[in-house]
């Protein structure tokens, strides 16, 4: 063998385009607010309309984090997610009524207790939920999307059936705590209180599983085996168990995200996590299915569009979003941020 | 003969065949052998999700792929009769006009959506049929002024398919001679040709490309067949029969609405049916329709008896409630997913 | 050969309906490098990845150390200390070069004397260590996907094509820094279709032939016997 040349490779420059594509979609939420500005005739509106947006969005992110990762991961896509939306919803909502002296009081403290409460009894029982859901109805079924489609299915239609067994079939109207009724006003807008708590929660879940995929050892696991599950089995890390981890997580997440949705609605049913499931569909699939951050753009783009077009033509809310689906897949066939398969 | 009409597919299984030929009787002269409104309706409604839910298979059982919009396409064919009789005035053009642009829409729109999904992934077009037949659902509803809205339609049909409608006098067998009965043998001889078309279309070479499909799509196309055309041509023809099937609810039932041909709950009814009867065999729709909606009609009485019979015991009566048979069906589903993929027929047609 | 750390009997695996391996019998001496070598598609990478546990033997067994790891779930096989280098290099694209060491580092934080280490044999490394792995060139990636298996010493390396499509200054690193390996005494079984790094780095030879082994010796035997080289590989090797 020769002498070798010295290696020395050198990064072509890309050209601006280039340099903005991979932003391209943070910057479609710009030009959707941008859009929104123009259409909508009166600034105060917008803003009010932009907040819920993005409340909205927040929580449908957090519902459907888990769905898109869980899929990413396993290659397994559980169409009975949206039951632990209902059941965080009607677990939260419970205690939130027994916790009535305390919702009811006008301290914001003690109100925040009750949420707290709810939120966290709520997350432990989808937690709980997700992990029987996943031994007794996924597990069999693995590596098979048209029975995976069918069996979670058929999950969902029995948990929201035990939840009329055991809730009743009326639907249940709740009040929001009181320190989170009404509205501040802000540059002439009405911003609703609750929905910017939604926000900030939302904001605080977004950048909390940022951060748990970025910084520890169990998210570069995850976001390794998104990509190539096999590798990092080779590499000695129980992938299962990973998954089954991610699989609770993400339950819990969407018992989060019922709680604050039934707050958020003010009246829940045993229907709600399947009607949701519709727009926690069309934002994985426009996101990327995998991506987390092609899910909170995502989430954030449907929140905002939903709101904008409510507000100009009611009727068509929510075509306005299978369109804003249509024309995603139109420009990026596998969602915003495409999640590179190894195989 | 029997072979060519079948186009080949015989039941293979004694038990399987008396069961067919039971249904095939049973449904030929239902108006005859159970007179009464009740059950002429239940062999009519049986006859029409027979075609439904075959035309549900060959998308399932045949192409493999799970579509949540087939009441979508169903609601289409009926919500075209609809609108061509309010609009045209009773008549049989009406029927006409709505039955064929309804199936023309709905394969242009399985098309679409077909294009769009399939082209990716097989997984993508569950996603997106949930969510586009939920919309159309959503905008049905809310449309009211073309569609009624909640309330749905209410129209005329022609009058020769009335009971005012007398076609000979007197009786046969102590049945009125009229257009209702005209009526029902409409509905049975379309399903039965629709049933028989589809039979023809999955062990024609087109149907046998989409069983390899199927098994393999991977090598299916290193053989060198487009997956995606096969598939969406599939969806398409589907979707095209679920709105003629779709039609002749409309006319039997003369009246349209959300619930009726639209809502969620005649999916998960469908896929039950599928299911149960077994996926990818014509003749499972036929075994699933047909027990399916005679448990819907008379299963919930048994069940009403059952929860009074445990009427304070805590929670049983609750799950017993007739209104909770969905949850039965559930568990009864996914067990049959795990551990009958073959459905009723694939059990009968197991060799022992 | 008494003690080899791993040994293959009679191991048979099937991939659908298709017998690809059918009856591998393999040892693999401690300290020293094996070569699996063998035209394409005779088995060679179905054997790493039966070893390693992605494809399952349906026959036959496979002996690690005296332990009879057949039935073992991959990550327990790795965690035993096997360092696996796939085909397919199997580097994470999205993570950081960074991130994709700290990964392979299975049994705790990055031993820092070993990454020095590994910066001398591979500097490319050093360079871009905070950049995306999925930007790296080919050759780069290749040297992430071998010092991602040499960031822990491990007890056995399996190592699947190292050079493969990779340019001739590229191949001298990759076959330095396994020489530097050898020489740190580790066992390595080497599949390796560059018979010149071959020829240089092997201590002993197996090669394969529709699934099973049909010749095993000294690689220098088989280096300096063109005529065995032909009739074993089909190939005629040029001399030099």
């Amino acid at each position: 063998m020769s002498a070798a040349p010295q290696h020395n490779p050198t990064m072509a420059r890309m050209s601006l385009a280039e340099r903005l594509a991979p932003h391209a979609p943070v910057l479609l939420i710009v030009g959707l607010m941008i859009l929104g500005l123009i259409a909508i005739p009166s600034t105060s509106s917008w803003l009010t309309l932009t907040v819920s947006g993005l409340a909205m969005g927040m929580m449908i992110f957090i519902m459907a984090s888990g769905l898109t990762l869980v899929f990413g991961l396993m290659d397994v896509i559980n169409f009975g997610h949206g039951a632990f939306v209902s059941v965080g919803a009607f677990v939260g909502i419970s205690l939130l009524l027994v916790l009535e002296q305390m919702t009811g009081a006008p301290a914001l403290w003690l109100n925040l207790t009750a949420m707290m409460v709810a939120i966290v009894g709520a997350m432990a029982a989808t937690g709980l939920m997700g992990w029987a859901f996943e031994r007794v109805i996924v597990k069999p079924v693995y590596g098979h999307h048209l029975k995976q489609i069918l069996v979670t299915m058929g999950g969902l239609i029995v948990v929201e059936q035990l939840i009329i067994v055991l809730w009743g079939p009326e639907e249940i109207f709740i009040n929001r705590p009181e320190a989170l009724k009404g509205a501040i006003t802000f540059a002439g807008a009405a911003l609703e209180k609750y929905r910017l708590v939604a926000v900030g929660i939302g904001i605080v879940v977004f950048l909390a599983m940022r951060w748990v995929l970025r910084r520890t050892k169990i998210g570069l696991i995850v976001r390794a085996g998104v990509e190539n599950g096999e590798m990092v089995e080779a590499l000695g890390y129980r992938l299962r168990l990973v998954f089954v981890g991610v699989f609770i997580a993400g339950s819990a997440l969407a018992g989060l995200g019922g709680v604050l949705w039934g707050l958020y609605q003010e009246v829940i049913t045993a229907q709600m996590g399947n009607h949701t499931m519709i727009l926690i569909f069309i934002v994985v699939i426009i996101g990327g299915l995998g991506s987390v951050e092609g899910c909170f753009i995502g989430a954030l783009l449907v929140g905002l569009m939903q709101n904008y077009v409510a507000f100009l033509e009611p009727k068509l809310a929510l075509i306005s979003n299978i369109g804003l689906m249509v024309a995603i897949l139109m420009w990026r066939p596998m969602g915003m941020i495409p999640v590179v398969k190894a195989k | 003969m029997l072979t060519k009409i079948l186009s080949g597919d015989m039941p293979r299984s004694t038990a399987l065949a008396v069961v067919l030929i039971a249904i095939l009787i049973g449904l030929a002269f239902a108006p005859f052998i159970f007179p009464g409104v009740r059950s002429v309706d239940t062999a009519a409604r049986i006859s029409i999700f027979i075609v439904l839910v075959a035309s549900y298979d060959l998308m399932l059982g045949y192409g493999g792929i799970v579509s949540f919009a087939h009441t979508m396409f169903f609601g289409l064919g009926a919500y075209g009769v609809a609108l061509a009789s309010t609009h045209m005035g009773r008549g049989f053009d009406a029927l006409l006009v709505g039955s064929v642009s309804g199936a023309l829409i709905a394969a242009l729109l399985a098309l679409l959506i077909g294009l769009f999904s399939l082209r990716v992934r097989a997984i993508f077009f569950a996603m997106i049929t949930l969510a586009v037949a939920s919309a159309v659902a959503v905008l049905v509803s809310q449309l009211s002024g073309l569609t009624g809205g909640e309330d749905g339609l209410s129209y005329k049909i022609p009058r020769a398919l009335g009971p005012a409608f007398k076609f000979a006098d007197g009786e046969l067998f102590g049945v009125r001679m009229d257009g209702k009965l005209l009526k029902y043998y409409l509905v049975f001889f379309s399903s039965l040709i629709l049933f028989l078309v589809m039979l023809r279309i999955v062990h024609s070479p087109f149907g046998r490309v989409l069983l390899a499909i199927r098994e393999n799509d991977f090598r299916a196309e290193a053989i060198g067949y487009r997956v995606v055309h096969y598939r969406v041509a599939a969806t398409c023809i589907s979707a095209a029969i679920a709105a003629l099937a779709g039609a002749l609810y409309a006319i039997w039932l003369r009246y349209v609405g959300p619930d009726t041909s639209l809502s969620m709950e005649i999916m998960i009814d469908i896929l039950l049916m599928v299911v149960i009867g077994g996926m990818g065999t014509m003749y499972g729709a036929v075994i699933g329709a047909t027990l399916f909606v005679l448990a819907q009609n008379y299963l919930q009485n048994l069940m009403d008896v059952a929860a009074n019979a445990v009427t304070g015991v805590p929670i049983l009566p609750d799950l017993l409630n007739a209104d909770r048979w969905l949850l039965w069906l559930g568990v009864l589903f996914i067990l049959s997913v795990y551990f009958f993929p073959t459905g009723i027929v694939g059990r009968l047609r197991q060799p022992r | 050969m008494s003690d080899p750390i791993l040994s293959l009997r009679g191991v048979r695996t099937n991939i659908a309906q298709y017998h690809i391996l059918q009856g591998v019998d393999l040892e693999v001496p401690r300290g020293a490098v094996t070569m699996l070598l063998g035209r394409n598609g005779v088995g060679k990478t179905t054997t790493l990845r039966t070893i390693i546990g992605h494809w399952r033997a349906h026959e036959g067994q496979v002996l690690f150390d005296g332990q009879d790891i057949t039935r073992l779930p991959t990550p327990a096989i790795a965690r035993l200390g096997i360092g696996f280098v796939p085909e397919d290099m199997g580097i994470f694209s999205d993570l950081s070069v960074e991130e994709n060491m700290v990964l392979a580092a299975v049994s705790g934080p990055i031993d820092s004397t070993r990454l020095e280490w590994l910066f001398t044999v591979f500097p490319a490394l050093e360079t871009f260590w905070k950049k995306e792995a999925g930007t790296l060139s080919g050759g780069q990636k290749q040297m992430l996907t071998i010092a991602r298996a040499m960031i822990e010493e491990r007890r056995l390396y399996l190592i699947d094509e190292p050079t493969k499509g990779l340019a001739p200054a590229i191949i001298s690193t990759m076959a330095r820094a396994l020489r530097e390996l050898k020489d740190q005494g580790a066992s390595i079984l080497l599949v390796e279709q560059n018979f010149a790094v071959a020829r240089a780095l092997g201590d002993s030879a197996n090669v394969m032939d529709d699934g099973r082994r049909v010749w095993s010796g000294r690689m220098q035997q088989l280096a300096t016997d063109a005529a065995l080289q032909e009739r074993l590989m089909g190939l005629s090797v040029e001399a030099g």
